[in-house]
């Protein structure tokens, strides 16, 4: 018997266990995936929980309800893999051999990289929302803030969901309004790129939001610290910025197994060809989602067009044909824009984010580039369709794996 | 897409100003849109373009961690040489893409 093994059973890794299953015959293939992790958390729901928008069991499962039969899962941690031996040990000193090995364990994030920030400020004025007790004490501290400065805010790029903390600006507007205190609240959004939009469609397109939801912008912000004592962040240029309350999206890194198997760049991400997913570090090793070097979003929507194209690309590498260069870095995301509406958006490596219409060109029913409701009730029923669906490994009609270039504006620019 | 004249050479840019095609880059053209950006060139900041247009070449992300790490300088030195937003402005004059977010 020939042996697959996963690392990760979070959403990349619970997809291909799901997909390899169904494609790789059971009397050649043992498929095994390995996570310490009990629960599976439904990772968007983050960006609601803090505004009470959804209660923290909507948001867990359990990983094993999401493995399928015939698939051996091992909820021990990983030491290592030795990529030259073919084998990863585990922490309790067990080791497992493998033909084939997917690295699916993701990113998380790393607060300990920007001095001051993990102290004892943390989850007392400085919080996360990438976790889910960022979230959830987050949601806490909110319920009986009196106001101040706001300041959502970017460590470095990359980051998981790159539009998260904008949406985060947005519902924090709409929040407030509710709770009649937005007069209380100041937002200031810090980030280190050129500004809260950097291509040029969405800049063009989105701009007007900023204004309408009196969102301050502070761009090109490298943090160096937080100095908590007198409650600033201050940039590498010694630009300082004051807060009461300060949001953070911190440094996300990869898993520090990667750190310690001897590969990975200074962020722990596995270096992989950005077409078959096939790694940079040995021919039987592939990697998907957010442990990727890949200059695509770091995103579901990402991990799972991903699958698909992995599925076919390791049936190959079985074969030993020649594999695809398939990937074309594509992503889809709700944006949530506060007050019942949401934004779409559809790219990928090449093409950045237009309007027009999802997923049937011409017909929609979602709205690319465009506030829509019914964007919104999509973002919601995401929910049911990323439990029942995405993870599951079942096909989301007219949602292909490539880019559609089709009921797009795409104009040369 | 625009075309300007750089340095008596024409290339193209995008609205911002920024190369689309590093292959016509060169250092008379990094040097006078350094003067746009009131930088004086001198070995140090040349070889931070070096740096960056290798990495473009071989399609990596850039980043200001990098950078840091790169052995060539770290932060506070790369914004030291580049004031005021060091990736925009070093991008610029290397005639790569400025970094951008997903909108």
């Amino acid at each position: 018997m020939k042996q697959l093994l996963i690392l990760g059973a979070g959403t990349s890794g619970t997809m291909m266990s799901n997909h390899l299953r169904k494609a790789l015959p059971k009397n050649e293939w043992n498929i095994t995936i390995v996570d310490n992790q009990k629960t599976h958390y439904y990772q968007p729901g983050f960006l609601f929980l803090p505004f009470d928008l959804y209660q923290t069991e909507q948001l867990k499962k359990t990983v094993a309800q999401f493995i399928p039969k015939g698939v051996n899962l091992i909820q021990e941690s990983i030491d290592r893999i030795d990529k030259d031996n073919d084998k990863v040990f585990l922490q309790n000193n067990t080791e497992i051999h493998y033909d084939i090995l997917i690295i699916a364990t993701g990113c998380d994030i790393a607060p300990q990289e920007i001095e001051g920030m993990q102290g004892d400020h943390w989850y007392k004025s400085i919080y996360d929302f990438y976790s889910f007790d960022g979230a959830k004490n987050l949601r806490d501290k909110l319920k009986t803030w009196k106001g101040g400065k706001l300041v959502v805010h970017i460590c470095e790029m990359p980051i998981k969901c790159p539009v998260a903390p904008l949406e985060f600006a947005f519902l924090a507007d709409d929040f407030f309004t509710k709770k009649q205190m937005r007069d209380k609240v100041e937002i200031i959004y810090v980030t280190p790129m050129s500004g809260a939009f950097t291509k040029p469609v969405a800049t063009k397109e989105l701009s007007y939001l900023l204004d309408q939801k009196n969102i301050n912008i502070v761009s090109d912000f490298n943090i160096e610290k937080v100095d908590t004592e007198n409650s600033k962040i201050i940039d590498y240029g010694g630009l300082e910025v004051e807060y009461d309350l300060l949001v953070t999206v911190p440094t996300n890194m990869g898993d520090d197994m990667i750190a310690r198997s001897g590969f990975g760049d200074d962020l722990n991400y596995v270096p992989t060809d950005k077409t078959t997913l096939q790694s940079k570090v040995k021919e039987n090793i592939f990697v998907l989602g957010d442990a990727t070097d890949l200059p695509a979003s770091k995103a579901g929507s990402v991990a799972h067009f991903q699958a698909d194209i992995l599925v076919e690309n390791i049936k190959l590498y079985i074969a030993g044909k020649p594999l695809k260069e398939l990937f074309d870095g594509h992503a889809n995301c709700f944006i949530e824009t506060g007050f019942g509406k949401a934004l779409l958006i559809d790219f990928n490596y090449n093409q950045e984010p237009v309007r027009g219409t999802f997923p049937i060109p011409g017909i929609g029913p979602l709205k690319l580039l465009e506030e829509t409701r019914i964007n919104h009730l999509g973002k919601l029923a995401f929910r049911w369709i990323y439990w029942n669906m995405l993870i599951k490994g079942k096909p989301i009609p007219f949602v292909s794996s490539k880019m559609k270039q089709g009921g797009k504006l795409i104009e040369e620019i | 897409m625009n075309e300007k004249t750089v340095a008596g050479y024409c290339i193209r840019c995008n609205d911002q100003g920024y190369l689309t095609d590093l292959e016509q880059w060169n250092r008379e053209i990094g040097l006078e849109i350094a003067e746009e950006e009131n930088i004086t060139m001198t070995d140090k900041h040349w070889e931070v373009i070096e740096y960056l247009q290798n990495q473009c070449k071989q399609g990596v992300a850039i980043t200001i961690r990098k950078v840091g790490k790169s052995g060539v300088v770290d932060i506070k030195q790369f914004y030291q040489l580049f004031p005021n937003g060091p990736l925009k402005k070093a991008s610029k004059i290397a005639g790569i893409p400025k970094p951008v977010s997903c909108i």
